[in-house]
C-alpha cells in the first residue's frame, strides 16, 4: 500500500520536477543572454509621452535622445559599450509617469533617464528617483525652487530667464508698467509671484502691476486683450510678460493683432513659444513680439549650423526646427556621458558625485558647467518675431547665468541654497546654517 | 493694412513733391552716407540712416523707409551696397533707383527692433504729412499725436493751414495739442485749449496723453488736465459697457455656432452625441485643405476660400454624419448610455484619424483679408472677424430655421421626432429621416467649423473644447427648441462677459457654471420647455 501509494504520489512529481528543472534552465538561459546584453550595452530611459496632450512638444524630446545616443554610438559609445535607448510611453498621465520610471529603473535597470515636460510630471517621479536611486535629467523651463540630489535641471530656473527678460524690457524698451498674464497652473503662478516681488524690489509700484490668469485652452481673449489695451493707456510704456501655455497662444496673439495692439505699442514677451509652437501660425501680425529663451535655432554658431545639419539629416526632414528644451538634453546627455567616462563607472551614486563640476559645450557657443545645486549656467536671450516664424536675437546675457535653484525673490526661498558637494543638501539654509529650511 | 495703404500711395508720383515740403536742406553726401548705413548690419546706424532719411530732401527717402518697414530692403555687407525689393518684384538700387537684375545672395533685409520700428513709423508719418490720401495723412498725424514731437509742429502747422479735408483738420489739430501740451515754452492758454481739444478726442489715447503729462504744472494747468482725465474716464466707462456687451454678443454667437447642430442631433434627435465637437473639428479641416489647395493652385481665390469651404464642410461633415447614423447610432436609439460611449469612442477615432492624417500639430488657416483687421465705433472696437461670424451664425440660424419650418424634409424631420410611429404610418420613412437629420445636425457643425478656424487653432483637440460648452447651452437653453439654444447662447455669452472683468477668466467661467446647475434645478426642462405630450413620448 505505501509502496504503492509513493509511487503513484512520486509519477506526477517526477514529472512535475522535470517540467521545473525545464523551466529553470529556460529561464536561467534566458537571464543569462539578458545579463550579457546588459554587460554590452549601457541603458538609457527615455521617459517622454509620444501620445496624448504633451505628445506634440515631448515626441520631439524623444527623437532627440535617441539622435544624440546614436551619434554617440557612432563614436564608439561609453566605456567601450554601446548605449541602448529603453523608450517608453507615459501618455502624458501624471501617475504613469511614475509606474513607468519604476519600471524603467527595477526593469529595465538603466543607468540614466532623460525626460519628463511639465513640473507635475517631474513632481509624479521624484519619489521613484529618490527610493531607487537614479538619475534624472529634466531639459524643461520650469518654476524653480527645487533642488533634489537624483535630478539635473538642464532647463532654465526663473533667473535664467524670466528676470533677464525683464530688465531687458525695463533697460532697453523703458517699460513701466507690466501685465503678467498666465495660464492657471503651477509654472506661471510661481514665476509671477517671482516676477511681482522683483517687480516691486525694482520700485514697480502695486498699481502699475495687473496679474491675470486665464484656463488651459482660453480662446476667447477679446475681453483680456481690452483690458490689456486699457491698462496700456496710462500713458506710461507697458507690456506684456506672457507665460500662457500651449495652444491658447494662438488666438491670444490673433486678438491683439486684430485689436490693432502692435508690438511697436505693447510688446508681449512669453516664455513658452518657441520655434515649434510658431510653426503652425501665420506670424506676420506677430512680428516685433518677443521670446526668452537659452536657444534660438536662428543662432549662427558652428555648433548649431553642425548640429541643426545632423538632425535634419537624422529626421530626413528638412524644415525640422530644433528649440529650446531639445538643446538641454543635448547639453545634458553631453554631461552624463563626460560623467560616466571620468568615473568609469554608471554607477548612480558615483555620477552623480561626479556631475557638479562637468562642463560642456552649449550650441550656442559657450560652455555650460553643471553646478552644485544641478542647475546649469546659460546664456539668456530675447529674441523677436520674425515674418517666417523664426527668431532674431535683439539682446543678450553678457555672459553665461547660473541657475538658482531657489529664487532670492521669495520671501520663503531667499535664504536657501542647493548644494550637493559641500552640505549635502538641497535646501540649506544660510541664515540657521542647518539643512531642511523652509520650502515650496 | 498699413502696407497695402501704403503700397497703393507708393504708385503715385508724389513722393517728389510732398518731401520737398516738409524737407530741411541737406548736404549732397548726407543722403549717401546714410544709405550706406543699413549695410553695416547694426541697429544704432540703422537708426541713424533713417533720421537723415526721413529729413532728407531725396525723392527715393520715402520707397526706401517703407521698404525698411515691410522688411524689403536689402543689404549687402560686402559689397555695402543697398537694394529695395518693390511689390511688383522689381528690384532697384537703393541710392540710384537704377533697376538691378538681381540680388546678391551676400544680401540679406535689412533687421529691425521694436525701437527701430518705431523710429520708422515717426519717419513715415513726417514723409506723409502731405500726401494727397485723407486716409494717410490723418494716419500720419495720429502718429505725431502718439510721439508728439516738437520738431514736427512747423511741418503739422502748415499742413493744417493747407488742409481741407474735415477729418484730416481733426486729426491735425489733435496732433498740434498734443505737441503743445508737452512743449515746454508753450504759453497757459496754448496749454488749456490743447486740454480742451483733447478733451474732446476722449479715447483712450487722449487719456494715455493726460495722464503722462508731467507733475509740474502750473494749478490751473493741471486742474483743466485733472478735469479733463475725470471726464473721460466717467465717458470710458459708459463705453465699456457697451464694450462689454458686444463681447458677449460675440462670445454667444460663438456658443450658438458651435451648439446649434447640437440642438438638431442632440436637442430635436435625443442622440447624446459626443463626437459633435469632431464635426466641428472636421470643418475646420476641410477649410484647411481649401485654403491648402487654393494656395498652391489658385492664389487669386484666397478671398473666396471661406466661401468655398462653406458648402464643402457641410457636405462633408454631413456625409461623414449620415454614415455615423447608419453604422452605430441607429442600433442605439433609445439607450442613451450606450450611445453615449459609443459616440466618445468615436470621437476619439475621428480625433486619432486626423491626427495622423495631418499630423499632430496646429494647422494655419490664414484670415482672409476682409475678416482681419477692425474698426471703432465711438470708444470700442469691432474686429471684423466677430462681427463676420455674429452675422454669419445668425444666417445660419434663419436658413435652418426655414428648412424646418418650410420644406418636407423639415415637416418629416418634425413629425418624427414629435410621434415616431404615428409619423411611420402616415407612411414617412422614418429610418430614412433619422439618417438626414443625424446628417444635417453634424453638416450644420462642419459649417460651424469653418468660422471657428478664424478664432482658434485647427487641432486635433479643436472639438474638445466646444463640446462641453454646446452641451451647457443646448440643455441651458431646453431641449428640442432651437429659438432656446439661441436666446440661452447670447445669454450666457453676455453673463460670461460681465462676469470675467470682475472676476476674472477662470472664476468667472465656474460662476457661469454653478448658476446653470442652480438654474436647472429650478427649471430642468430649461429656458424654453416644450410643453405637451410630444415631451413624454
Amino acid at each position: 500500500m505505501l509502496t504503492q501509494s509513493t509511487h503513484d504520489i512520486a509519477a506526477p512529481l517526477s514529472r512535475r520536477r522535470w517540467l521545473a528543472v525545464t523551466a529553470g534552465l529556460v529561464l536561467g538561459l534566458a537571464s543569462f543572454t539578458s545579463a550579457r546584453a546588459a554587460d554590452d550595452t549601457i541603458k538609457v530611459g527615455v521617459l517622454h509621452s509620444l501620445s496624448g496632450t504633451m505628445a506634440i512638444s515631448e515626441t520631439t524630446l524623444k527623437d532627440t535622445i535617441l539622435f544624440l545616443i546614436d551619434e554617440q554610438n557612432k563614436k564608439g559609445g561609453v566605456l567601450g559599450k554601446k548605449l541602448e535607448a529603453v523608450v517608453v510611453d507615459p501618455a502624458s498621465n501624471w501617475p504613469l509617469f511614475a509606474e513607468k520610471a519604476r519600471e524603467l529603473i527595477t526593469k529595465d535597470k538603466v543607468a540614466v533617464v532623460f525626460g519628463c515636460w511639465t513640473s507635475v510630471s517631474r513632481k509624479s517621479v521624484l519619489p521613484v528617483f529618490k527610493e531607487l536611486n537614479s538619475i534624472l535629467f529634466y531639459p524643461v523651463q520650469y518654476e524653480g525652487e527645487e533642488s533634489e540630489r537624483n535630478v539635473f535641471y538642464t532647463g532654465a530656473a526663473p533667473n535664467q530667464q524670466a528676470i533677464p527678460a525683464v530688465d531687458y524690457l525695463m533697460k532697453e524698451e523703458k517699460v513701466k508698467r507690466w501685465v503678467l498674464a498666465g495660464t492657471d497652473y503651477v509654472y506661471p503662478r510661481t514665476t509671477n509671484k517671482i516676477l511681482e516681488a522683483y517687480l516691486k524690489s525694482k520700485g514697480v509700484k502695486q498699481e502699475d502691476i495687473m496679474i491675470n490668469y486665464t484656463p488651459f485652452g482660453h480662446s476667447d481673449w477679446q475681453t483680456i486683450v481690452a483690458d490689456i489695451k486699457k491698462f496700456g493707456s496710462a500713458g506710461k510704456k507697458t507690456a506684456v510678460v506672457s507665460t500662457i501655455n500651449g495652444d491658447a497662444n494662438v488666438p491670444f496673439y490673433k486678438e491683439l493683432g486684430n485689436q490693432g495692439i502692435k508690438a511697436t505699442d505693447i510688446p508681449v514677451v512669453a516664455f513658452s513659444v518657441g520655434e515649434e509652437e510658431l510653426a503652425g501660425i501665420d506670424t506676420k501680425p506677430l512680428v516685433g513680439h518677443l521670446a526668452a529663451w537659452n536657444y534660438f535655432e536662428s543662432i549662427k554658431t558652428p555648433a548649431n549650423e553642425k548640429f541643426i545639419k545632423e538632425w535634419q539629416a537624422y529626421t530626413k526632414n528638412p524644415k525640422r526646427t530644433t528649440n529650446d528644451p531639445m538643446e538641454a538634453h543635448v547639453i545634458g546627455f553631453n554631461m552624463w556621458v563626460k560623467a560616466v567616462e571620468k568615473v568609469k563607472s554608471v554607477d548612480a551614486d558615483k555620477v552623480i558625485d561626479a556631475l557638479p563640476g562637468i562642463e560642456a559645450p552649449n550650441l550656442t557657443g559657450g560652455m555650460s558647467k553643471m553646478l552644485p545645486n544641478h542647475h546649469i549656467t546659460k546664456p539668456v536671450f530675447i529674441g523677436e518675431i520674425k515674418g517666417n516664424g523664426q527668431f532674431d536675437v535683439v539682446w543678450k546675457t553678457p555672459g553665461l547665468v547660473a541657475g538658482d535653484a531657489w529664487s532670492k525673490e521669495l520671501e520663503g526661498s531667499k535664504d536657501l541654497i542647493g548644494d550637493w558637494v559641500g552640505k549635502k543638501c538641497g535646501n540649506y539654509n544660510t541664515k540657521t546654517n542647518k539643512c531642511g529650511g523652509q520650502g515650496s | 493694412m498699413l502696407s497695402k495703404v501704403l503700397r497703393n500711395f507708393r504708385a503715385l508720383p508724389f513722393a517728389v513733391l510732398l518731401i520737398i515740403a516738409t524737407a530741411l536742406p541737406v548736404m549732397a553726401g548726407a543722403f549717401e552716407d546714410a544709405v550706406g548705413k543699413f549695410a553695416n548690419d547694426e541697429y544704432s546706424d540703422t537708426e541713424e540712416a533713417v533720421d537723415v532719411l526721413a529729413t532728407s530732401a531725396n525723392p527715393l527717402a520715402y520707397t526706401i523707409v517703407s521698404a525698411l518697414q515691410d522688411g524689403r530692403l536689402m543689404a549687402d555687407p560686402d559689397t555695402k551696397k543697398v537694394y529695395v525689393s518693390q511689390p511688383d518684384g522689381k528690384i532697384i538700387d537703393a541710392l540710384t533707383s537704377a533697376p538691378v537684375a538681381s540680388i546678391p545672395d551676400s544680401a540679406a533685409a535689412v533687421r529691425l527692433n521694436n525701437k527701430l520700428r518705431r523710429h520708422v513709423e515717426a519717419a513715415l508719418g513726417s514723409l506723409t504729412l502731405q500726401s494727397p490720401d485723407p486716409a494717410k495723412r490723418i494716419q500720419a498725424a495720429q502718429s505725431v499725436f502718439k510721439t508728439h514731437d516738437e520738431t514736427m509742429l512747423p511741418a503739422i502747422d502748415s499742413a493744417l493751414q493747407k488742409e481741407t479735408n474735415k477729418g484730416a483738420k481733426l486729426a491735425f489739430t489733435e496732433a498740434r495739442a498734443a505737441i503743445l501740451l508737452f512743449k515746454e515754452d508753450a504759453t497757459d492758454a496754448e496749454k488749456l485749449e490743447a486740454i480742451a481739444t483733447i478733451k474732446a478726442r476722449g479715447d483712450q489715447e487722449a487719456l494715455a496723453l493726460l495722464t503722462g503729462l508731467a507733475g509740474d504744472q502750473p494749478p490751473a494747468i493741471a486742474h483743466a488736465a485733472a478735469n479733463a482725465t475725470s471726464a473721460i474716464q466717467g465717458n470710458l466707462a459708459l463705453w465699456s459697457a457697451v464694450q462689454n456687451a458686444w463681447y458677449g454678443l460675440s462670445l454667444g454667437s460663438v456658443l450658438l455656432l458651435a451648439a446649434i447642430g447640437l440642438a438638431i442631433t442632440f436637442g430635436v434627435m435625443g442622440v447624446i452625441n459626443m463626437a459633435h465637437g469632431e464635426m466641428v473639428m472636421i470643418g475646420a479641416y476641410v477649410t484647411f485643405v481649401v485654403q491648402e489647395t487654393i494656395r498652391t493652385r489658385f492664389p487669386g481665390l484666397f478671398d473666396y476660400s471661406l466661401l468655398i469651404a462653406v458648402p464643402l464642410a457641410f457636405i462633408v461633415a454631413g456625409a461623414i454624419g449620415v454614415l455615423i447614423e447608419r453604422s452605430i447610432i441607429r442600433f442605439l436609439y433609445g439607450r442613451p448610455l450606450e450611445t453615449l460611449l459609443a459616440t466618445w469612442g468615436l470621437s476619439l477615432v475621428l480625433q486619432q484619424a486626423v491626427r495622423t492624417m495631418f499630423g499632430p500639430t496646429n494647422r494655419e488657416v490664414g484670415n482672409p483679408s476682409w475678416m482681419s483687421g477692425a474698426f471703432e465705433i465711438g470708444q470700442i472696437t469691432i474686429t471684423y472677424n466677430r462681427l463676420w461670424i455674429l452675422c454669419f451664425t445668425l444666417a445660419v440660424f434663419a436658413i435652418l430655421l426655414a428648412m424646418l419650418r418650410y420644406t418636407s424634409l423639415g415637416l418629416e424631420m418634425r413629425a418624427v421626432t414629435q410621434n415616431r410611429r404615428m409619423a411611420a404610418s402616415m407612411g414617412i420613412a422614418t429610418s430614412r429621416v433619422d439618417a438626414l437629420t443625424f446628417g444635417l445636425g453634424s453638416g450644420i457643425a462642419g459649417i460651424a467649423g469653418v468660422a471657428l478656424s478664424q478664432i482658434d487653432n485647427v487641432s486635433p483637440n479643436l472639438g474638445q473644447s466646444y463640446i462641453i460648452d454646446s452641451f451647457m447651452v443646448v440643455v441651458f437653453g431646453g431641449v428640442g427648441n432651437l429659438w432656446g439654444t439661441l436666446v440661452g447662447a447670447f445669454t450666457l455669452g453676455v453673463a460670461n462677459k460681465f462676469l470675467e472683468p470682475v472676476a476674472g477668466a477662470v472664476l468667472g467661467k465656474i460662476a457661469i457654471l454653478v448658476l446653470i446647475i442652480l438654474f436647472i434645478q429650478k427649471r430642468p426642462r430649461g429656458l424654453f420647455a416644450l410643453k405637451g405630450r410630444a415631451v413624454e413620448a
